[in-house]
């Protein structure tokens, strides 16, 4: 680890001001401290905001304001999101582990880095990702992991988080603080896929800081599931999650949010699944072709084909119990 | 290999045929064991007993000191910098970044290290424990990617830490073999073990199989694997006045790595001590490697204590593990199931500088009687860090491949997989022919599958859902051998108040001391909190090592050994007025803190008594045992009856293990309770084994990609089910106490009990481990 300055800030201003747009900002520290040790970050300066907005609260229209500081604990165990927004809370705690969910707060969360493996080898292997232009060795090597949506030549990375499929399923709202002013960014439009720039994650400016997540209303988010598929029964990332809510009327789709996990660069909002179910019977043959219509464009790697299958067929098994159809 | 190597390896094997043979045919009272050990017969009740660790309450308080814990005055702390390519020579290492950091005490290099021999290599010499014999920072060569180029030694270990990230290496690269293929295609060679060719050849199985009523033939591969103890690997040393360096080292080897770190510095074994009190986890892979001499070197140039703690990562990088197989089985039967051909081959990678190629025909030798065998390992060589043993190395993936073959042929032949092995147990062993020391694997088996519920098995695959899972039993014979290494030794010393028992042995959380302990108490009639077990120092006793489950074995002789020259010296002291006069060791018993003979109780004297009127304080005594002639005159092996009950799940292929039992015929069960626990453990490692631990080793590259706990997938909490172990319990009369080790037992046999399993449920083979979902989809 290089040696770094510490400083803590008790609110977004006095964190920007203490940051002078040249800081990172530092969460529960459970990614950001990992990738230091790794030698994969470097920064001179970390700014602690793991004590500001710690709160939850009900926003006017009946959503739900998080502020960025909440532990992910907190946030999985509130009554609002367990009732509201059930998916939230099981994504939660698909995760890591407690320990590790305990000191996690929901701002560093939508901040996690991949976990390639060639993204961590700083010695022996080269990602684009760390070094512009220097190639990608996930490319023909072991990319069992690897994304199957939304990849490029320069990166083939997925995110690694749980709470960000469900946060993508629900359209939530990300507010951030920065040096030109506080600003609403659309939670799709906040990942970024990897393009040219692998190393550019996220729509966040230099020097913006998260102070908060917003989740609109949604009345159908109540019923949701959130599914995890990975290599052993805890305390691995997903290969394939699922996030979806659904409501049928009459046997037809009447409403329906799809998001998945560990299939790209970002949280995956599978909006032609969704087009293709709203209005279609919801039965098993209509789960599997609006998986297919989303899955068409996946395209596979090496280690990775089994994926496509793998969450056509996860997709179809949450949206048949969500919708009482049976696995 | 030179050819003056290869014939002096062949000179010893031959040598050791001759010695084989005349073992074989010597009559059992010139044999070690031929007569029962007396704690067989004669319990005074603290063998067999479940005795919590002796050392749990220091662990629990957080008073055991490990070796990254020892902490001397002046003492610095050192980081290891690994090259990045798998051969080449250094183009560039700029140090000087590093070097300027505050608080970089030196950088160590080729440049600058101390003279240093290589390792002298395990096997080649009594006491040689080196990994390889490649040169320790000597020169600019690399021959693994992970090979240590730097050391930085620094006054904390951040700083080293820091530094390290500053030094800049460049390779000037050669063409290297890092993949599997590649190997294969430049020629395979044969694999040897312990100096004998890893081939056996009785008959033609090849024709015998083309004839048979029912045949498989079948390929099965089995992945690198890592080193994992939850202790890291760490050493702190130092370069003493006296001239001695002083080593306190988490090690199976203390004594091995005395004479052998001697031999790196020129130095004789008796100005190298090592001690190792405690240590987090063995497995195999607690043996030497380079960081020690790096550490030693490190504090040699630095005229400082160092303290070199690994890091996860550089623990993968420098410490080897197992190395992957590709095994073919093929078994050819009668129409009623009796074996006429079994055919056990195949091809195991090691490094190029590596003695050992993983020998998983081992298990197949003992395993049935088949009227032909073809047993044979070729190895290949990929530029890698060498590659050594890990828990049961050998039966761990050699079962996986057999016994997934009878499960195979079990089908074919329409015939119980359990009532398959039964009918096929040997008499005798059928490549050696010598008779079996004990053998109740069929006992092991019909306890165990009535507590399992085996009846309820369906035959047919795909009988029993549970909602989106597939329920499915398999089962598969675990096994490993008794060993018991030359080089044992112990001292006894005995006051009034009790003994102290003195043994280079080693404690790595599995409950050795408490075993020990025990057997000292029962043999001396002494409590158990009498005793007194010394251990983990190379000054002391005997070459013992914590591996090849042989160390109670070995410890248990050499107490045997040294009690009877004790009891010689007490019968002299208690002189001709003591009621045991003029009796022979083995006419005498112990009880109540004294001695009586055997065939009269009541003649007895305490070992006060005797103290007291020699007046004396103690007496001491200090013995071998005789060489370990028994595992060449009777065939010695444990084995276990293994049942898995999986759940599949049919939309994500999800495998979970709901049931696991584990019936164990090891001779005498020294004390259940460790006992459960190394067989659990053992157990748990196969799970890994069988469904997520695979070494991902970028063949384009030579390198370890997954060097963290975060991407090498172990078992967790959720991973286990209960585990229910159970064990015949009948001692084995040729050994001490009667017992055979049980440290690596449990990881045999498990593998192939979760892949027959997993294809009773769905109905699909896995041949190929580990048997991850996207191979069930």
């Amino acid at each position: 680890m290089t040696p770094f300055t510490y400083a803590r800030a008790d609110a977004a201003e006095q964190a920007l001001e203490l940051a002078g747009g040249g800081a990172r900002f530092l969460g529960g520290g459970t990614n950001l401290i990992d990738l230091m040790r790794e030698r994969i970050e470097a920064p001179a300066a970390l700014v602690d905001v793991s004590g500001i907005g710690r709160t939850i609260e009900e926003t006017a229209d009946g959503g739900l304001l998080i502020g960025a500081g909440v532990r992910n604990t907190d946030l999985a165990e509130h009554p609002l999101v367990r009732t509201r927004y059930p998916l939230v809370t099981r994504a939660i705690v698909a995760g890591a582990s407690a320990q590790i969910r305990n000191m996690a707060t929901v701002g560093g969360n939508l901040l996690q880095r991949t976990r390639c493996t060639y993204f961590y080898d700083v010695e022996g292997s080269r990602c684009n990702k760390r070094v512009p232009g220097e190639g990608c060795d996930a490319q023909g090597g072991f990319n069992r992991i690897h994304a199957i949506l939304g990849a490029s030549e320069a990166c083939v990375a997925t995110h690694p988080s749980d709470l960000c499929v469900a946060l993508a399923a629900l359209d939530a709202t990300v507010h951030v603080e920065g040096p030109q002013g506080a600003r609403e960014i659309a939670f799709g439009d906040f990942h970024l896929l990897p393009g040219d720039t692998p190393k550019r994650e996220t729509a966040l400016a230099p020097g913006e800081l998260v102070t908060a997540i917003e989740l609109p209303p949604l009345p159908v988010a109540a019923h949701s599931r959130y599914r995890k598929v990975r290599d052993r029964a805890s305390y691995a990332f997903a290969l394939i999650s699922v996030a979806a809510a659904l409501r049928v009327e009459d046997g037809r789709v009447a409403e329906v949010r799809l998001a998945l996990g560990g299939v790209a660069h970002r949280p995956w909002r599978a909006h032609a699944a969704e087009a293709a179910l709203v209005g279609a019977a919801a039965n098993e043959a209509s789960f599997l072709a609006a998986a297919d219509a989303e899955l068409s464009a996946a395209v596979p790697l090496r280690d990775n084909g089994f994926k496509i299958d793998l969450a056509r067929r996860t997709i179809a098994a949450v949206l048949s119990d969500l919708s009482g159809v049976g696995a | 290999m030179s050819i003056l190597d290869n014939a002096k390896s062949r000179a010893q094997g031959l040598a050791m045929a001759a010695l084989t043979k005349a073992v074989a045919l010597a009559p059992d009272k010139w044999i070690p064991g031929s007569t029962p050990d007396p704690l067989i017969r004669k319990q005074n009740g603290h063998v067999g007993k479940p005795l919590s660790r002796l050392d749990g309450p220091l662990k629990v308080a957080g008073q055991a000191r490990f070796s990254a814990e020892v902490a001397l005055p002046n003492m610095a702390y050192a980081a290891i910098v690994h090259a990045d390519t798998p051969k080449g020579r250094i183009a560039s290492l700029d140090t000087a970044a590093a070097e300027a950091v505050p608080g970089v005490v030196l950088v160590m290099t080729h440049r600058n290290a101390p003279r240093m021999n290589p390792m002298p290599v395990f096997m080649s010499a009594a006491k040689a424990a080196g990994p390889d014999a490649l040169p320790i920072l000597q020169d600019d060569r690399i021959h693994w990617s992970g090979q240590p180029v730097a050391v930085v030694v620094a006054e904390t270990q951040e700083i080293a830490d820091e530094a390290a990230g500053l030094i800049a290496a460049t390779f000037k690269e050669e063409p290297a073999v890092t993949a599997f293929a590649a190997a294969r295609a430049k020629g395979t060679q044969q694999g040897s073990f312990m100096a004998q060719p890893l081939r056996n050849e009785i008959g033609d199985a090849e024709k015998t199989l083309a004839a048979a009523h029912f045949r498989i033939d079948a390929r099965y591969t089995t992945p690198r694997h890592n080193h994992n103890a939850i202790e890291l690997h760490a050493l702190t040393c130092e370069w003493q006045d006296d001239g001695v360096l002083r080593i306190h080292d988490t090690t199976q080897m203390v004594a091995q790595e005395a004479w052998t770190i001697g031999r790196v510095f020129g130095l004789s074994e008796d100005k190298v001590v090592v001690t190792s009190p405690f240590v987090g986890g063995g497995f195999g892979g607690k043996g030497l490697w380079q960081h020690q001499a790096c550490a030693a070197a490190a504090a040699k140039l630095a005229k400082r204590p160092v303290r070199l703690m690994l890091s996860r990562e550089s623990v993968y990088r420098i410490v080897g593990g197992r190395a992957p197989t590709d095994q073919r089985v093929a078994l050819g039967a009668t129409a009623e199931g009796k074996l006429t051909a079994l055919i056990h081959t195949g091809l195991t990678a090691k490094s190029p500088a590596s003695p050992m190629p993983e020998p998983f025909i081992l298990p197949t030798r003992s395993a049935y009687a088949a009227e032909t065998m073809l047993l044979d390992v070729k190895t290949v060589e990929i530029e890698s860090l060498s590659n050594t043993f890990m828990r049961a190395p050998g039966e761990a993936v050699g079962t996986f491949a057999l016994e997934c073959a009878i499960d195979e042929l079990a089908e074919v032949a329409g015939i119980d997989p359990i009532e398959l092995r039964l009918r096929n147990e040997p008499e005798k062993d059928p490549v050696s022919g010598l008779p079996f020391s004990g053998r109740h694997l069929d006992a092991a088996y019909r306890m165990a599958a009535e507590k399992f519920g085996w009846d309820r098995r369906s035959p047919t695959p795909r009988a029993q859902r549970e909602g989106e899972w597939w329920v499915g039993m398999g089962c598969a014979t675990g096994t490993y051998p008794y060993y018991r290494m030359p080089g044992g030794a112990a001292r006894i010393t005995l006051t009034a108040e009790g003994a102290k028992i003195d043994i280079a042995a080693h404690e790595m959380g599995m409950g050795t001391a408490t075993a020990a302990t025990q057997v000292a108490a029962d043999r001396l009639g002494l409590s158990p909190e009498a005793i007194a077990f010394n251990y983990g120092d190379s000054t002391l006793p005997g070459t013992v090592m914590a591996g090849g489950s042989q160390q109670t074995a070995s410890i248990g002789a050499s107490i045997v050994a040294a009690h009877r020259a004790l009891v010689a010296e007490l019968v002299k002291l208690a002189g001709n007025d003591s009621p045991i006069a003029g009796a022979k060791p083995d006419e005498l018993s112990c009880r109540d803190a004294g001695l009586c003979r055997a065939d009269d109780e009541a003649a007895y004297e305490s070992y006060a008594s005797i103290l007291a009127r020699a007046n004396r304080p103690s007496v001491s005594a200090e013995a071998s045992p005789p060489l370990p002639l028994e595992m060449m005159h009777w065939s010695m092996h444990s084995h276990a009856a293994m049942f898995a009950e999986v759940r599949v799940n049919a939309v994500t292929g999800e495998v979970r293990v709901s049931r696991f039992l584990g019936s164990f015929d090891c001779g005498r069960i020294l004390n259940p309770k460790t006992a459960a626990s190394q067989f659990r453990g053992g157990i748990i490692m196969g799970l890994g084994l069988a469904l997520m631990e695979e070494t991902q080793f970028d063949e384009r590259k030579g390198r370890v990609m997954n060097a963290s706990l975060a991407e090498y997938h172990l078992p967790v909490h959720l991973d286990v089910p209960d585990i229910e172990v159970i064990w015949t319990d009948i001692p084995d009369p040729h050994t001490p106490m009667g017992a055979r080790g049980i440290g690596e037992i449990g990881i045999t046999g498990t593998g192939a009990a979760v892949a027959n399993a997993i294809y009773n449920a769905i109905g699909k083979r896995v041949r190929d481990l580990p048997i991850t979902l996207d191979k069930l989809l």
